[in-house]
């Protein structure tokens, strides 16, 4: 009689065995056969129900997510420590958007380093180029719409305010441009590129628009100049 | 040419590593008297009102902590996880409500040359972690002091003394 007893990681184990001393022999062979795979089997199961508690005591949402909301957060306590140093609301948008030209002359270093980019050569070539980056370093995926007749301004439209997740502005605080940071991210950004641009906010959703939308308009193309001191 | 970013390609920790280089170097936080110990508190407070958020949002539906150890051990793992992609490489205490928390390459550091020159600047950049630390603490119920230290550039140590309200 054979008795296939289990089948272990592709290898069966057969146990050829007479009638009258079956259940002897199969006691010794299932503990012989599968003594160390047992115990693999139950450390395994201890494992997996150790790490089940691990993860009820702590579940951790996805990381990228914990990411964008980190920035969010940090962001959001940013801005009310602006406006609680400022008196002026128009000295916070100033300094946000000056926040944002640091961050983007150094991110644009990053973004060209990972994507190879090459030089733009029109303005539909460089929005496309900034949705990108969106989507690269934010996740956001951004609308391009609105082109000017010459192809030299376009809206970059978002469904809600990019980091403004747990926002909410107080009346207080109507002419604050709570992501002035984008414009300033944007400019500092193309400048590094030897674009001149300008960007502003003209609709936010904080602000009770439909949507938020990013303005950026090519002002001109920056020579390479001398450097001073130099013949 | 389609950019395909990776499921963890680092890109999107940029900004938020960019920012918080804003927060520390740029001289928006700097009160006019150019006070370096307000620009700390200002930047622990930061720190402060972030992590007593954050937690809010990682740990929406677990349940409560059996004790303080647990807790400080959730810090040292999944908070710093979630935050700095690794965990903390050593924690001590002395039982008695002290922990030191031992980072070998701290993120915010590292990035900074390892030498003694920039020694100075250290408190700067860990101003912020501390605050996120004591936020996270607080909105588990636990009111401490957090203090960082740096001797040799990537690594530092974080105190958490806790101090029991009476």
């Amino acid at each position: 009689m054979v008795k296939q007893v289990r089948q272990i990681s592709g290898v069966s184990c057969t146990v050829q065995l007479s009638k009258r001393i079956l259940s002897d022999r199969i006691v010794a062979g299932t503990v012989r056969i599968h003594g160390p795979n047992f115990f693999w089997l139950k450390r395994r199961s201890q494992l997996d129900n150790a790490r089940k508690m691990s993860r009820q005591t702590a579940r951790i949402a996805d990381p990228k997510k914990v990411n964008s909301e980190l920035f969010t957060l940090t962001y959001g306590a940013l801005v009310s420590q602006l406006v609680r140093d400022y008196e002026s609301v128009d000295d916070v948008n100033k300094h946000l958007e000056r926040i944002g030209y640091n961050i983007g002359i150094r991110l644009i270093e990053d973004f060209l380093a990972r994507t190879n980019f090459p030089r733009c050569h029109d303005m539909r070539d460089a929005a496309d180029k900034i949705q990108q980056a969106f989507k690269l370093y934010l996740g956001l995926s951004p609308g391009i719409s609105n082109w000017s007749n010459g192809n030299e301004e376009f809206s970059l439209t978002f469904e809600s305010t990019p980091f403004a997740e747990f926002v909410e502005l107080p009346d207080s605080c109507s002419n604050l441009k709570y992501g002035n940071i984008l414009p300033g991210v944007v400019r500092g950004a193309c400048e590094m590129v030897q674009m001149e641009v300008q960007s502003w906010i003209i609709q936010d959703t904080l602000k009770g628009d439909n949507i938020t939308e990013l303005r950026i308009r090519f002002i001109k193309k920056l020579e390479d100049a001398i450097p001073a001191g130099e013949d | 040419m389609a950019v395909q970013p990776q499921p963890f390609s680092g890109a999107e920790e940029l900004p938020l590593e960019l920012l918080h280089g804003e927060l520390v170097c740029s001289e928006v936080l700097l009160s006019k008297d150019k006070d370096i110990n307000e620009l700390l508190s200002k930047l622990e407070f930061i720190g402060f009102s972030t992590g007593y958020r954050l937690i809010e949002r990682l740990l929406k539906e677990s349940p409560r902590f059996k004790d303080e150890l647990e807790t400080i051990k959730f810090i040292c793992k999944d908070f710093w996880t979630a935050i700095y992609k690794k965990q903390i490489d050593n924690l001590r205490t002395n039982h008695q409500g002290t922990y030191v928390l031992q980072d070998n390459s701290f993120k915010f550091l590292s990035r900074i040359s390892a030498t003694k020159q920039n020694l100075e600047h250290g408190p700067k950049f860990l101003a912020y972690t501390c605050g996120m630390v004591r936020g996270a603490l607080a909105n588990l119920g636990i009111a401490s002091v957090v203090i960082a230290e740096v001797t040799t550039m990537p690594t530092c140590r974080f105190h958490i003394t806790i101090t029991r309200s009476v």
